[in-house]
């Protein structure tokens, strides 16, 4: 399967297989007007299995929703065709303005304005709480 | 700004410290009749708490302060619409320490984060009432003596219940602690309580039954199922009659048991129960009167708001 070379844009690489569609959901990128290719379940020699997405625009990105979804990920800037900078990601340890709590008693369900930070507490099981409530994050 | 949202915002060394001052607002109470004089209180209360509101604002009284407030959501101005963090800001002008009760898990932390005087959690829906635990950790220490070597049982609805997730965490930090768990199936601890007892290496058993249970107790913390807590009625009418204490249940218990239930109770306790000596829930409820004035002694202190006490 081919998926043309991006000439100006983000590849997130190493997407633990399965999560791709996760991220491409929490980015919001069914809103883009550009060209976005998510390829799953691509052949990785690290990882047996992985996700790509790739955007063919340059544009910010969260890198802590990538993070909290794909922590092991590498996100590609590609400029005029070349690599221009490539960043490791690792488990955020705090979510601002990311996801929101799904708790229905949560603050954050009807307070104004309010900032929705969810804070890593445990790493090992890649598990955020809300500041507020501390329920678990759920995706 | 100092606050405290959860029990554990105070290290141990505090909450002796409060204990400390609460054993001496007991033997000494002209000592602190005017310690608060010309203070404010304000009691924010956006969901009834008879017992909880009134025993601040006496605790304030005793403290020779004045309280200000309301008591439910209607008769505030949220009931237009304003946030939390905006009605903390308002009364931070009017008021030198609040005690705040919501029906929204996380309302105090953001009152806190607001607000310009120091704020009490005085209940965030199911999430924490610190000064629940500070009453319940005052009296465990005024019957036993002690907080070291007991074997605790929690009965009733762990799984809700916030008083009991508050107490466990401060109990764990005491050596020798075992806890009993009773409860029925669908409302046991949840699994990060439990995760969190297993790694610090507390032991603890989980039961149904709590008549095998009563022998091995030192202190027994009877709780009401919270109608209020439930999406569904069907399953709080189910399970709402689980546990109901008698003196035929108290038959083989120890003769220096502690039985304490946060208040207020439906049916969970047998009236017969409370002619018992060993029945300590109402000694609970004035011993939350003293922790409260112990704690806003100490915030009101902290905030450069009194002098020493």
């Amino acid at each position: 399967m081919n998926i043309d070379a991006i000439q100006n844009g983000i590849v997130i690489d190493h997407i633990e297989a399965g999560s791709g569609k996760k991220l491409y959901d929490l980015l919001k990128l069914d809103d883009l007007d550009c060209s976005v290719a998510l390829l799953k379940n691509v052949t990785s020699a690290k990882y047996g299995r992985k996700d790509i997405i790739k955007i063919d625009r340059e544009m910010d990105v969260n890198l802590d929703a990538i993070g909290f979804i794909a922590p092991n990920a590498t996100v590609v800037m590609i400029k005029d065709g070349q690599i221009v900078e490539k960043k490791k990601l690792d488990l955020p340890a705090e979510l601002v303005d990311v996801i929101r709590c799904k708790n229905p008693r949560c603050i954050t369900q009807t307070e104004q304005e309010i900032r929705h930070v969810f804070k890593l507490t445990d790493r090992k099981k890649r598990e955020y709480r809300c500041l507020y409530c501390e329920v678990k994050a759920s995706i | 700004m100092r606050s405290v949202i959860d029990v554990l915002d105070l290290s141990e060394q505090e909450l002796d410290e409060l204990i400390a001052t609460a054993l001496d607002i007991i033997a000494n109470p002209a000592k602190y009749a005017e310690a608060c004089h010309g203070k404010k209180l304000a009691t924010l209360f956006f969901e009834p708490s008879t017992r909880t509101r009134l025993s601040f604002e006496a605790a304030m009284y005793e403290l020779g302060g004045n309280v200000l407030g309301f008591s439910e959501a209607n008769s505030s101005s949220a009931a237009k619409g304003e946030s939390v963090a905006d009605t903390a800001k308002t009364v931070s002008c009017y008021a030198d320490i609040i005690a705040m009760r919501h029906p929204k898990e996380g309302a105090a932390y953001i009152a806190a984060q607001a607000a310009s005087v120091p704020v009490i959690n005085a209940g965030d829906g199911g999430h924490c009432h610190p000064t629940q635990t500070l009453a319940d950790l005052l009296t465990i220490y005024r019957e036993k003596g002690t907080f070291e070597n007991l074997t605790l049982g929690l009965c009733g609805d762990l799984k809700f219940g916030r008083t009991v997730h508050s107490l466990i965490n401060a109990m764990s930090r005491y050596a020798g602690l075992k806890l009993i768990l009773i409860s029925p199936e669908e409302l046991k601890v949840p699994s990060y309580v439990k995760q969190k007892l297993k790694d610090e290496h507390i032991p603890y058993e989980q039961t149904t039954n709590l008549e095998a249970a009563m022998p091995k107790l030192d202190v027994l913390y009877m709780t009401r199922v919270q109608r209020e807590r439930f999406f569904n009625e069907e399953d709080y009418l189910r399970l709402k009659d689980s546990y109901v204490l008698t003196l035929d249940k108290l038959a083989n218990a120890k003769k220096d048991l502690v039985i304490m239930h946060p208040l207020p109770r439906v049916n969970e306790i047998s009236v017969a129960v409370d002619n018992d000596p060993r029945a300590c829930y109402f000694k609970q409820v004035l011993n939350g009167k003293y922790m409260r004035m112990a704690l806003m002694l100490k915030l009101l202190k902290e905030a450069g708001k009194i002098n020493e006490y």
